[in-house]
């Protein structure tokens, strides 16, 4: 066995490091039914919480009554905006520089909206209770489509920002107008546009879904009177972030707030932000000294805590007529609801959507985005992708589409024409990012050889002759993940850094603790990966820690694929001080210089002389009892990693689909996901993130959408009738790689599990619409459903039975 | 609110007694008074089978069953499937093909998977897929809950040959 491939079996097979596709540590404890989620915490004399909401899409509360709820046996309160405006936490501060009512403040403005929060001895007597409490409202004028919020006329939904012409993001132009966010040389695209041989454009809309965790958003809070002490057990992403807002809004010193995440039920971004529910459960138990528990129920999760989406986009190309892409430009409507909840870095107020140039070297672009208020529930998170990236990637997805149509050139062929070239990396983009690393060309031309692309198209050819419906969607799309910069990314002055604390016992086993948190991604096996590689011990030794903000270091959180680029590269710099430190100690014991040591995966040896080394587990004991002069003992160490740059992953993705031209029914027959994600930290883990990215793409495309009627009622919001699919719907998955590190991550890795969402929703809304390309069509709003399909085949008139 | 009645069921093979109302839901006398948390409750309507027990042999979702219903009756929940320190296969095969993310849905689709194993003790893919479609997962993408309940499959098979 040469050097290499002995450094390789010990990094893979004994310390199942970077590389190995080890199980998971965190199953043992899930598959034997002890996770601790936050329905399962049951603190001495809890209470339960219960909210009272809005039955209204926009209303003014004339009056609420709660003596008949007081009244029921085992009622201990209930809150409303009176009981909290004496402690002024009936409005808090949003994510989003907005403010947004925590109990409603004389008026409600979507159905739904936190009314009263009723607290009593057990989960049924609060329901009871809610039921009680009397609210009469006057129904008021309701908006549910953006466009319609900008007309001059249109009912104010904000009446606390009245007169209020600036808002967190600049100027507001009308009374439901948040702001504008203007990106690129608009003059220089325009020119372009002015002069191009080419050009197409298309609307489309990336209607509104929720990211619903199976697991719903919850928290138990538990105010010790005695010792000025805040507990809370919360489903949050992003602990940290919480504990210094809970501090700044209950004056209570940070070090005597505890905010713990425990093992989270799925977050998908939907566990992002900081929800009003929480605020009152702490108020509650503030004002009567003892433990409250609020967990949503699923409707309330799905019609009142972070929708995802709802971006009105027009789309435009300026092409020659080879289809060499000169110019962009994009224009979207986005509606935030009735309160600007966004989850979003603070100086990015359309998130990163200015990835909208995606894959391809496009000189000149243009983006715009004028967020609106509706009568409709707030947020606007990013649903298993980095902020806005999966809106981004789905309008330039969908041109290319478009303009290879108008073209009569083949989608893949345009894709080939227009990407960035593996030598243009890092490649500076016209919207402003430096993308790091990519080879677009070798990662397409991989999946159209596997599939033999060019017989799919022969057979579709084939099949479009006999009247048959069948699509093949192309998908080849970069994400933006990492956030990231302190200079460019911020939430609510913290900079976006992540954080890792590595602490060697005696034996030569480990604790290590972070910033982020996991909510399914395996934390607890990858980062002990890297650590492993990194230090020379067993991941199996090595024990990860998160979401208790008073033993871990303070980070972030976890959504937007930031863990690996940020959490995991700290994991490894503090690895590398770890391995520092050892070769003195090493030096000490071998008796030579440090500069005389080399690194041999789990231990230090003199140069050239294999029988003289130290092991990291001899060193580690060592660091407790035989030091050089002067060392203090232990072995510890700690990094506050702030990346230098974003981390672009990149894949592309193959779908075909055939479609019933009786029933409309879609089948996806294939899909094939290549998938770059620079350096693979775990393979197994990195195949399951793709299933389930891509599970969570076919469901957005094919079936989820929250409809708002005329009167802002939510039609349906119980997995009765929001599409969640099963294993029976859900498509079998061929996955497949490349890799293409990142030249300024320490091991190279990328971010993988928001790649499938962002690059699966266009290839499925590309193949669908593809099934009818040959008919003139150019577009179909998602969700793909058998009726909203069988509708479009019927005006086509392919339904007729002949043939 | 009605007066609490006393409760007798076996769970997990022992006998078990609770005062419940008669409104009290399966999955809380479970969960709240029994202290049997590995049965979550996802969605409270039955679409979602995270609240999966096993009742006198059949599926059922406990979020849509009262206390007083299980009166007398045999339950099996996720804590009750290993056996003298040994994980039953399907445990066993959930770790094996990573068949779980978050883990919130999994003890309801193991539940799910030990009785349907029973039913059809060698299934196809498609009969799997079918067999645990009451049950959502929002993470996996089904796809490795496919692979685990077949390697479960086997595992049973080969021990039944072997008996």
């Amino acid at each position: 066995m040469d050097a290499a491939s002995a450094a390789e079996t010990l990094n893979k097979d004994h310390l199942m490091g970077i590389g190995n596709a080890r199980k998971r540590k965190e199953d043992p404890r899930f598959i034997q039914g002890k996770g601790r989620y936050i329905d399962d915490i049951k603190l001495p004399d809890m209470l339960f919480a219960k909210m009272v909401r809005s039955p209204h899409g926009h209303a003014r509360i004339k009056s609420i009554n709660t003596q008949k709820a007081l009244g029921l046996p085992g009622v201990h309160a209930v809150l409303t905006a009176n009981d909290l405006k004496p402690l002024k936490l009936h409005w808090m501060p949003t994510l989003a520089g907005d403010v947004q009512a925590v109990l409603a403040d004389e008026k409600v403005c979507f159905m739904g909206q936190e009314v009263a929060m009723v607290v009593a001895d057990d989960r049924y007597i609060a329901a009871d209770a809610a039921d009680l409490v009397e609210v009469e409202y006057e129904e008021l004028p309701v908006i549910v489509d953006p466009h319609k919020a900008l007309l001059p006329d249109a009912p104010v939904i904000r009446e606390d920002l009245a007169g209020k012409s600036e808002g967190a993001h600049g100027k507001r132009t009308h009374h439901n107008h948040i702001f504008t966010w203007e990106v690129g040389d608009r003059e220089a695209a325009d020119r372009v546009f002015g002069q191009a041989a080419v050009t197409v454009k298309e609307t489309m809309t990336y209607q509104r879904v929720h990211p619903s965790p199976l697991e719903t958003c919850g928290c138990v809070a538990s105010f010790d009177k005695v010792k000025g002490e805040l507990t809370v057990y919360l489903t949050s992403q992003a602990p940290h972030v919480v504990r210094t807002v809970v501090a700044m809004l209950s004056g209570i010193p940070e070090s005597s707030v505890h905010v713990i995440s425990p093992d989270i039920g799925g977050g998908f971004g939907n566990k992002v932000g900081v929800y009003p529910g929480y605020v009152v459960a702490i108020v509650a138990s503030i004002v009567l000294g003892r433990p409250v528990k609020w967990v949503e129920e699923r409707i309330e999760n799905l019609s009142t805590t972070a929708f995802a989406r709802d971006y009105h986009m027009t789309g435009e190309l300026a092409a020659d007529r080879n289809g060499r892409i000169k110019a962009l430009r994009v224009h979207v409507l986005a509606d935030h609801g009735a309160f600007d909840a966004c989850a979003d870095p603070s100086k990015w107020p359309a998130g990163f959507f200015s990835i909208c140039t995606g894959s391809y070297d496009i000189p000149a672009a243009y983006a715009r985005v004028d967020g609106i208020y509706t009568n409709k529930a707030p947020g606007g998170v990013a649903y298993r992708c980095s902020f806005r990236v999966t809106e981004a990637s789905y309008v330039i997805e969908r041109m290319v589409d478009v303009l290879a149509q108008k073209l009569d050139l083949d989608k893949a062929e345009v894709r080939l024409r227009n990407f960035i070239r593996p030598e243009q990396f890092p490649y500076r983009s016209s919207l402003g990012w430096e993308y790091d690393s990519g080879n677009y060309p070798a990662a397409l031309q991989k999946v159209l050889t596997a599939v033999d692309y060019s017989g799919l198209r022969r057979e579709q050819a084939e099949k479009r002759a006999r009247g048959e419906l069948m699509g093949i969607g192309l998908s080849t799309f970069t994400e933006v993940v990492g956030a990231g910069p302190r200079k460019t990314c911020d939430i609510l002055g913290i900079a976006m850094f992540d954080s890792c604390e590595i602490r060697i016992h005696p034996t030569g086993a480990a604790i290590a603790r972070f910033g982020t948190k996991s909510q399914g991604q395996a934390h607890e096996t990858t980062y002990a990966q890297i650590l492993a590689t990194e230090i020379g011990i067993p991941s199996d030794v090595i024990q990860i820690e998160e979401g208790d903000t008073d033993t871990a270091p303070y980070g972030l959180g976890t959504y937007g694929s930031r863990s690996t680029p940020t959490g995991g590269a700290a994991a490894a710099l503090a690895g590398r001080k770890i391995r520092e430190k050892a070769r003195k100690i090493a030096a000490h014991l071998l008796e030579v210089s440090a500069e005389d040591l080399e690194w041999q995966g789990d231990r230090f040896q003199v140069k050239g002389v294999p029988d003289q080394a130290k092991t990291m587990k001899e060193i580690a004991w060592a660091a407790y009892n035989n030091l050089p002069e002067g060392m203090e003992p232990g072995l510890e160490a700690v990094e506050y990693y702030d990346p230098p740059n974003l981390t672009f992953p990149f894949g592309a993705y193959l779908c075909v689909v055939d479609i019933d031209r009786h029933t409309g029914e879609p089948k996806v027959r294939r899909f094939y996901a290549l998938d770059d994600c620079g350096t693979r930290i775990n393979p197994m883990v990195i195949e399951g993130q793709i299933h389930g990215g891509l599970a969570e793409a076919f469901a957005v495309a094919m079936g989820q959408e929250l409809v708002y009627d005329d009167s802002g009622t939510l039609q349906g919001a119980s997995f009765m009738d929001y599409f969640v699919p099963t294993a029976v719907e859900t498509p079998y998955w061929e996955t497949d790689y490349t890799v293409t590190p990142s030249p300024h991550h320490p091991i190279g890795a990328k971010g993988v599990a928001e790649s499938p969402h962002v690059g699966g929703v266009s290839a499925f809304s590309n193949a669908v619409i593809d099934a009818f390309a040959h008919l003139g069509v150019t577009h179909l709003s998602m969700p793909y459903t058998p009726w909203r399909l069988w509708q479009k085949i019927h005006d086509l008139g392919l339904d007729k039975r002949s043939g | 609110m009605g007066d609490k009645n006393v409760l007798r069921f076996t769970l997990n093979g022992r006998q078990v007694e609770v005062l419940a109302e008669p409104r009290e839901l399966l999955v809380h006398v479970l969960r709240e008074q029994l202290g049997q948390t590995g049965t979550h409750i996802g969605c409270e309507t039955s679409h979602c089978g995270a609240c999966t027990v096993d009742l006198n042999g059949e599926s059922v979702k406990s979020c849509t069953v009262l206390g007083v219903q299980a009166e007398g009756a045999e339950i099996i929940t996720v804590e009750g499937l290993a056996k003298d320190g040994k994980l039953h296969p399907v445990q066993e095969g959930f770790m094996q093909e990573h068949a779980l993310q978050c883990g919130f849905c999994t003890p309801g689709i193991m539940v799910r998977a030990f009785r349907f194993l029973n039913e059809n003790p060698d299934p196809s893919d498609e009969e799997i897929r079918l067999g645990v479609s009451g049950n959502l997962c929002r993470c996996t993408g089904y796809q490795n809950i496919v692979k685990a309940v077949r390697y479960a499959a086997n595992k049973l098979k080969a021990a039944r040959a072997q008996a």
